[in-house]
This record gives structure tokens, C-alpha cells and sequence, in this order.
């Protein structure tokens, strides 16, 4: 696996590289420390997402229910601080409330053995549903002056994002669990085959289930630096990020059928996409366009390895 | 799978930190922030006498690009730069949520424009790039749906807003014979001109000479068609003695008729609102819509492109009294809270509606 002649964190590196090299040369406005500091803030939640994402998709599983945690955690907390509940209180209920959510996908896919891929497009739907249930289609804004400059200022002196401390905290904290821990191997292990990973005592359950229940706090947490940066709590935050947290996992290398992928891969993918999104959007490519973008580099990161693969004369990676 | 006693743990920490929490924390009332109206670019004085900017660049951020109506606004807006020898453009996102217009505030801060003509989705999400937009010297020009008053400088309004929600009342009351159900069809519920249209048609129906009307529910459409579609269909099948329907959305307006041209309510349930003469041409020549309203969202577009390049070369500053030059429309004066008011809305009926091409 490993004797690839170009490591395919390389050419993301490489592609950042020239994205950004494109931007300071030829778009006006791009290479400014604002710019920069907006760009990176821009995609924190996304970010999160695509953290929470990483390890489960290493197992072979998947949760496109991360945008629908966000919005109803959004939700939960427009309602709370609405009702008056002091925001110091509302920060962990809302983690409690993403852990709740994130476990009922756990039980389901642990317990009951569903496919965790029907298992989170049920809940995509049921969480999304659930944030108009507590705060209907109104918007909650208001939030504290004290706590907003957290998700949109710079940690001072730098043109740093504070929120780029949570993100950069998860991610070191990912890579380290992920590449240099038993529960990080035993990832791979499962992704590559869960009989075996069971039979060589894995406790493969055990770990799933923890997987979802992160994956629900991670994304309380992006919902936490959205609600605050945009100071509106709206069921409908965030909703459609799912698609752009998977493109960047499976652009960073991760492989959809599970056992393999990096931290560094991921970081990558998500530098290079938010780099891409910043100069169309400074070059005034419209959106549509660069929904197209969003879905051939969707399509590419899957094919990509395969194609590899095939050209190397090897069979395509094992299902499962 | 999870060991109860780490759930435990878990569990009691959590407590711990929400206990703490609820000793005196921040809360909605301890931290009320107070609104301050109308930013007017503290520190700047206006000097009505400078020429406009040369080759002023302005750019018009709509709700979504697929609106029609933001699209014929937004042109108009063009048209007011051009004419000032200025550089206009539209650019814009194409869904209506809350925070999708923010990354477009950036970039035209980033492009070094010297005005931004915005029409808000969320009066609160857009806030605060706004005020990032302000403090490094952009102009800020609201325009048919309003931001927070201190993160703009002039909010260009199509009519006065009271006007629209009580003529619409009189419309719909006329169409129906001033008794039965009606219902509102608005876009989203976050729209601020539509939820301030709301509240005027709501006192308006307190009026004595109104009780015979009967508001039974507000649905919202999104400003989709098919969603319209769809609540105007429910609307009907959910009230059976649902006499009229108002729609002071140009998309639920079209939506709505659409289905009912269709129906059996086709001629029994009355609809009005707010539509272009160019969508609601063949409801009204079929008979499904009587009449209906609209102000010119071209000129409406124009005044704000007047506006912004008004602001972005320092004649005026969004202060209560200043005046300036709209072209075509003569000289305007902004009003109070930095609102600058188009006049009073156009009814278009079979009579008229063939002078309109808009």
C-alpha cells in the first residue's frame, strides 16, 4: 500500500500550492491577511465536519447526518438562549444534545446492524426535521457580544481566526489518535476487513459506536462557532454542508470503501477547497459553477485511486 | 457497548458544568445590546457638492441570482451607475439561506468595491460582515429587505411600509366582498419586509370596517416556486371556506396562481399581492386574478444605484435631511432611521396591465 511513487498527500499539497499561487498572482484582494483569515474561517464548521467524518469513513462506515447535528444543535440553542438559559449553560447541553444524536445513530448501526449509510440519511432527514420541530422557521439572534468575537475574530496581534484553535486542536488531536494509537490502527484494521479485525479482538462495536457519539459532539461544536459567527440560530443552518465535508474527506485520499486515508490528506483537501472556493468567488465564478466544481472534484477523488489501481494492473480495492 | 461507568462520569461532569453555569451566566436579558438605528459612518461629514467618484464601482448583491424580480431590480441598479459613468454588477448567491450571502460580502470587500447594494436574506446574519464592509470605508446600501439599521447606511424602501401591508388588506378586502377566511402566502419567515408587511396587514384587519375578515393562517413558500406551489395547494385543500389568499411575494404570487388557474377555486378564491405585470399577465387575462400591486422594482433598483454612488463619493452619509440627486427621479431626501422611500405601489388590473412590461 504504501510503495506509491507520488503519496497523493503530495499533489494535494502541490495543487494548494498552485491555487494559492494562482490567487496572489492574478486575483486582486486574495493574498491580503483578511482575506487569508476570512477564507480559513470560512470553512472551519467544514472542517469539523470532515474531522468527524475522517475516522468513520476509515472504518467503512459513513455519517451524512453531520449538517442535520449542526442545525438541530443550531436550533436547540436559538430556543435556550431565547428562553433565557444563561449561554455559559447552553454550551454544554448543546454538546449533550450532538453526543444524544450521534449515539442514536451509533445504536442503530451497532445494535441493530443497519448500513450506516441508510442509517444517516434516515437521521439527515429526521435531525433536520427535528430543528424546525423546537424552533420552527423563525431565527434567534442576539448572542453575546462577549462570546461572539470567539468565532469571528482574530486571536490578536495574529490574522489568525480564534476559531482556527478549535480546528487545529481536533485536528493534531485526530492525527495523533488516527496514526499513532492501537484505537488509530484498529480504524484501518476494521476498514479493511471487520471479520478479521473482530477475530484478532478488536472490539469493533465498541469502537463504531464511540466513533458516531465524537462525531455528534463535533458537530455540536461547529454548530457552536456557526451560530455565533453568523449570530443567528436557524433550523436551516448549514444545511447541505455534509456534501462538501464528504468531498473533502474522500479528495483527501480517504477511501470510500474504508482502510485508508490520512489526517494530512483531509487538511489538505479542505485548504485546497477553501483556496478554490475563495478565488472563484473573488474571480466572480456564480455558484452554480462552482457546484459543478465541487461535484467533478467529487467524482475525481473517487475515481482517481481506482484508475491508479487499474493502470498498476491490481484488482480494485476490495469491498470492504 | 459503552461502559456505564464512563457514561456516568461522563454524565456527572456535564452536570457539574451546567450547574455552573447557571449561576449568574450570560443571558439573553443580561447582555440585551443596545440597537443603535441608522449607522450614518460616524466621523464623516457629507459635502453634497463633490463629484461623484470617478468610474465608481457598485455592486448588487440580490436575495438569490434566480429571483426575477431582484434580477429586474438589480438592472435598474446598472443602469443608475452607467449613467454616472460608474461600474455596476450583480453577483449573488442562488439559494435565499441566511448565511449564503456572507462570503459574497467578503469578496466584494476583498474586490475593493466602493459600494455594496444589498438585498438581505437574514437581517442579523449579514450584520456583521456589513459592519466589516463599513469600517474599511465601503458604502452600504440596503434595498427592499432591510439589514440591522447599524450595519448600513441608507435602506432604500420601495414604499412606505405601512402603506403596502394596509393597501393590501383593501385589495384583497374589495376582492372578496370584505367577509370570509383569508390567508397570507409570504416568502421566508425571516424576510424583513414581508414580516413588517405582515404586521401592518394584521392592524389593518383589526379595523372595524375589516371585521368581516377573518386571517386564518400565514404559510411560507420560501420564495420557491414549487414549495409555493405546494402551501397554496394545502392552503385550499386544509380551509374549504377559504375565500382569499395575499401573496406580497412576486414568487408565491405567480406560484399561487398557477395552481389555481388550474383548480376548481379558479374565479372562487380571491388572490392578490405583489407580482410583476409580466408573470401575472396571462392570471389576470383568464380571469384567476382580479388585480393586484407592485412598485417598479427597475426604478427601485435605480434609486439605490443613485444612492450608493451618492454615498461612495461623499455628498451624503445615511444622516436624517441629506439630499441627493436620483436622475430620473428628481432629487430625494433621506427620512428617518436612513430610509429612503421609492412612492406608493402601482395596482395593475385587466385595464392597465397591457401599459407594463416589466
Amino acid at each position: 500500500m504504501r510503495e506509491k511513487v507520488v503519496r497523493w498527500e503530495v499533489v494535494l499539497l502541490l495543487l494548494c500550492g498552485a491555487v494559492f499561487a494562482f490567487g496572489s498572482s492574478g486575483t486582486p484582494g486574495f493574498a491580503d491577511a483578511g482575506n487569508i483569515a476570512f477564507l480559513l474561517q470560512d470553512f472551519a464548521e467544514v472542517a469539523l465536519l470532515a474531522m468527524a467524518l475522517l475516522p468513520i469513513v476509515l472504518t467503512g462506515e459513513i455519517d451524512l447526518s453531520v449538517a442535520s447535528i449542526l442545525g438541530f444543535c443550531s436550533a436547540l440553542i436559538g430556543v435556550l438562549w431565547d428562553a433565557g438559559v444563561p449561554f455559559e449553560t447552553i454550551v454544554p447541553l448543546a454538546l449533550v444534545a450532538g453526543a444524544v444524536l450521534g449515539s442514536v445513530n451509533a445504536a442503530l448501526v451497532v445494535w441493530f446492524g443497519l448500513p450506516a449509510l441508510a442509517v444517516t440519511i434516515g437521521t439527515l432527514g429526521l435531525y433536520r426535521g427535528l430543528a424546525y420541530g423546537v424552533l420552527g422557521d423563525g431565527a434567534v439572534t442576539g448572542f453575546p457580544e462577549n462570546y461572539r468575537p470567539f468565532a469571528t475574530d482574530a486571536i490578536p496581534g495574529t490574522f489568525l481566526p480564534y476559531t482556527m484553535i478549535p480546528v487545529l486542536l481536533v485536528g493534531l488531536l485526530a492525527a495523533l489518535v488516527v496514526h499513532h494509537t492501537p484505537v488509530g490502527r484498529s480504524l484501518y484494521a476494521i476498514g479493511l476487513g471487520e471479520q478479521t479485525a473482530r477475530f484478532s479482538g478488536i472490539r469493533v462495536h465498541r469502537v463504531k459506536f464511540a466513533l458516531f457519539v465524537v462525531s455528534g459532539v463535533l458537530c455540536a461544536v461547529a454548530s457552536l462557532i456557526y451560530t455565533l459567527r453568523y449570530n443567528s440560530a436557524r433550523a436551516d443552518n448549514a444545511a447541505g454542508m455534509e456534501l462538501i465535508a464528504v468531498t473533502a474527506v474522500l479528495l483527501g485520499g480517504v477511501s470510500i470503501f474504508g482502510g485508508r486515508g490520512t489526517v494530512l490528506g483531509v487538511a489538505s483537501a479542505l485548504l485546497l477547497m477553501a483556496g478554490l472556493r475563495n478565488v472563484l468567488f473573488l474571480d466572480d465564478v456564480t455558484n452554480e459553477v462552482q457546484n459543478v466544481i465541487n461535484g467533478l472534484l467529487l467524482i475525481v477523488s473517487v475515481l482517481v485511486p481506482v484508475a491508479a489501481n487499474t493502470l498498476r494492473g491490481r484488482r480494485r480495492p476490495r469491498l470492504g | 457497548m459503552i461502559r456505564s461507568a464512563s457514561v456516568t462520569k461522563v454524565a456527572g461532569a456535564v452536570l457539574a458544568l451546567v450547574l455552573v453555569g447557571a449561576c449568574g451566566g450570560t443571558t439573553k436579558d443580561s447582555s440585551a445590546g443596545t440597537a443603535a438605528g441608522g449607522s450614518t459612518g460616524v466621523g464623516r461629514t457629507a459635502d453634497p457638492d463633490a463629484p461623484i467618484k470617478e468610474g465608481v464601482k457598485v455592486a448588487f448583491l440580490p436575495k438569490e441570482v434566480d429571483n426575477p424580480y431582484e434580477i429586474i431590480m438589480d438592472k435598474g441598479g446598472i443602469e443608475a451607475v452607467t449613467e454616472l459613468k460608474g461600474e455596476g454588477k450583480e453577483v449573488g448567491p442562488s439559494d435565499a439561506s441566511a448565511s449564503s450571502q456572507v462570503s459574497y460580502i467578503n469578496t466584494l470587500v476583498q474586490q475593493r468595491q466602493d459600494a455594496i447594494v444589498i438585498a438581505a436574506n437574514d437581517p442579523n446574519a449579514v450584520a456583521p460582515a456589513l459592519k466589516d464592509a463599513m469600517a474599511k470605508g465601503i458604502a452600504v446600501v440596503t434595498v427592499d429587505s432591510d439589514a440591522a439599521p447599524d450595519a448600513r447606511q441608507v435602506f432604500v424602501n420601495q414604499a412606505d411600509s405601512e402603506e403596502i401591508g394596509r393597501s393590501q388588506i383593501r385589495l384583497v378586502s374589495a376582492q372578496v366582498g370584505g367577509r370570509g377566511k383569508i390567508a397570507i402566502l409570504s416568502a421566508t419567515p425571516n424576510a424583513t419586509n414581508q414580516n413588517t408587511w405582515i404586521e401592518f396587514m394584521k392592524d389593518e384587519l383589526a379595523k372595524p370596517e375589516h371585521a368581516g375578515l377573518e386571517l386564518v393562517k400565514v404559510a411560507y413558500g420560501d420564495d420557491d416556486d414549487q414549495k409555493s406551489f405546494q402551501e397554496t395547494q394545502a392552503l385550499l385543500q386544509s380551509i374549504p371556506d377559504l375565500k382569499g389568499i395575499v401573496s406580497p411575494t412576486t414568487v408565491g404570487i405567480s406560484a399561487a396562481a398557477r395552481y389555481l388557474s388550474s383548480s376548481p377555486y379558479k374565479g372562487k378564491v380571491a388572490l392578490t399581492g405583489l407580482g410583476t405585470p409580466n408573470q401575472m399577465r396571462q392570471f389576470v387575462k383568464d380571469g384567476t386574478v382580479t388585480a393586484f400591486a407592485l412598485w417598479d422594482p427597475s426604478e427601485l433598483g435605480y434609486l439605490a444605484g443613485h444612492a450608493a454612488a451618492a454615498l461612495a463619493s461623499g455628498r451624503i452619509t445615511g444622516a436624517e435631511g441629506e439630499k441627493f440627486s436620483a436622475g430620473r427621479l428628481g432629487e430625494r431626501t433621506i427620512g428617518a432611521k436612513g430610509e429612503v422611500i421609492l412612492g406608493p405601489p402601482t395596482t395593475f388590473d385587466a385595464g392597465n396591465i397591457d401599459e407594463f412590461d416589466f
